[in-house]
């Protein structure tokens, strides 16, 4: 008699759990949905992510900081995602363009037209260095650099000049 | 990077003061500035600073290119010769034949940049031909 009414309580007890688990829960979010939600947002395409439990992981490397913190936001407005965890790392700069060195032709022509104002002065470029000779003042020598140094050389080497 | 601590304050006045495309490389001991100055004020700063660091420009580590935003193609410029006019040629080059000239601080008119070094431009005689643009300012 007492153990009938224990198995009773117990499947009274169980079918209360059953309920109300049954009515609180939301119906699940599967992993893989999210992950396919992800996959479909082509603003995430260049970055990786793995789904565990609702929980996703981001990693692989964003263009910067910006794009690291949007992509972040993207994924937590996925519905069904609980927690997301931003391994994302930025990307290096790219490298600077080489400089941009004119040759000795271009660089002799240019030449040329800088110092017609200054015939104390002589210049010629050898190998992309442009090599100053003569004698001049303060003031014309810095208006003469600024020429040549827009003549894209790859030095300007100025020993050789007087400065009265 | 010695270089650039060298030249550290010309590099930070550049940065502060609103030089656009700057860009600053050094190759081979050489520290390479390029950009282009909000005005023509920035870009003569930027010259005086670069003769402060280093006097008379004799070390030979530096090439820096600055050109002045404002000399867009169609805007005014002035002639700033010494005191002589301003040949105006056929061709961007000092071999080509003269014809015309703009007088000293002559405003005339910027019509299109052949390169960083010859400038076609206009008087308001109508006289067209290449000038020589270190010798142009805008007129700001």
């Amino acid at each position: 008699m007492k153990r009938t009414r224990s198995r009773l309580l117990y499947s009274i007890v169980f079918a209360a759990f059953a309920a109300l688990s049954l009515f609180s829960c939301k119906p699940k979010i599967k992993d893989a949905d999210i992950e396919a939600k992800i996959q479909a947002n082509t603003a995430l395409s260049h970055i990786a992510a793995t789904v565990k439990e609702g929980v996703v992981t981001l990693s692989g490397e964003a263009k910067d900081e910006a794009d690291k913190a949007s992509a972040e936001a993207a994924v937590k407005t996925i519905e069904g995602v609980k927690q997301v965890v931003n391994n994302l790392t930025i990307a290096p700069p790219p490298p600077p363009p080489p400089v941009l060195i004119s040759g000795d032709d271009q660089l002799n022509k240019g030449i040329a037209d800088a110092l017609k104002d200054f015939p104390t002065v002589k210049a010629t470029a050898k190998d992309s260095i442009i090599s100053v000779t003569g004698e001049t003042s303060a003031a014309n020598w810095k208006k003469i650099k600024i020429a040549l140094d827009g003549l894209r050389p790859k030095k300007v080497d100025a020993k050789g000049l007087k400065i009265k | 990077m010695a270089l650039q601590d060298k030249y550290r304050q010309l590099i930070d006045t550049a940065q502060s003061s609103g030089v656009q495309n700057l860009q600053v490389r050094e190759q081979d001991e050489v520290l390479y500035i390029d950009g282009e100055a909000p005005s023509g004020a920035v870009k003569d700063e930027l010259w005086n600073i670069y003769g402060q660091i280093d006097p008379n420009f004799l070390s030979g580590d530096v090439v820096m290119n600055i050109n002045v935003a404002t000399a867009a193609p169609g805007s005014r410029v002035k002639v700033v010769t010494e005191k002589s006019n301003l040949n105006i040629r056929k061709g961007p080059g000092t071999d080509q034949p003269i014809v015309g000239k703009a007088a000293h601080h002559e405003i005339i008119t910027l019509v299109s940049k052949s390169n960083d070094q010859w400038w076609l431009v206009r008087t308001d005689d109508g006289e067209e031909g290449y000038a020589y643009a270190q010798y142009l300012a805008p007129v700001e």
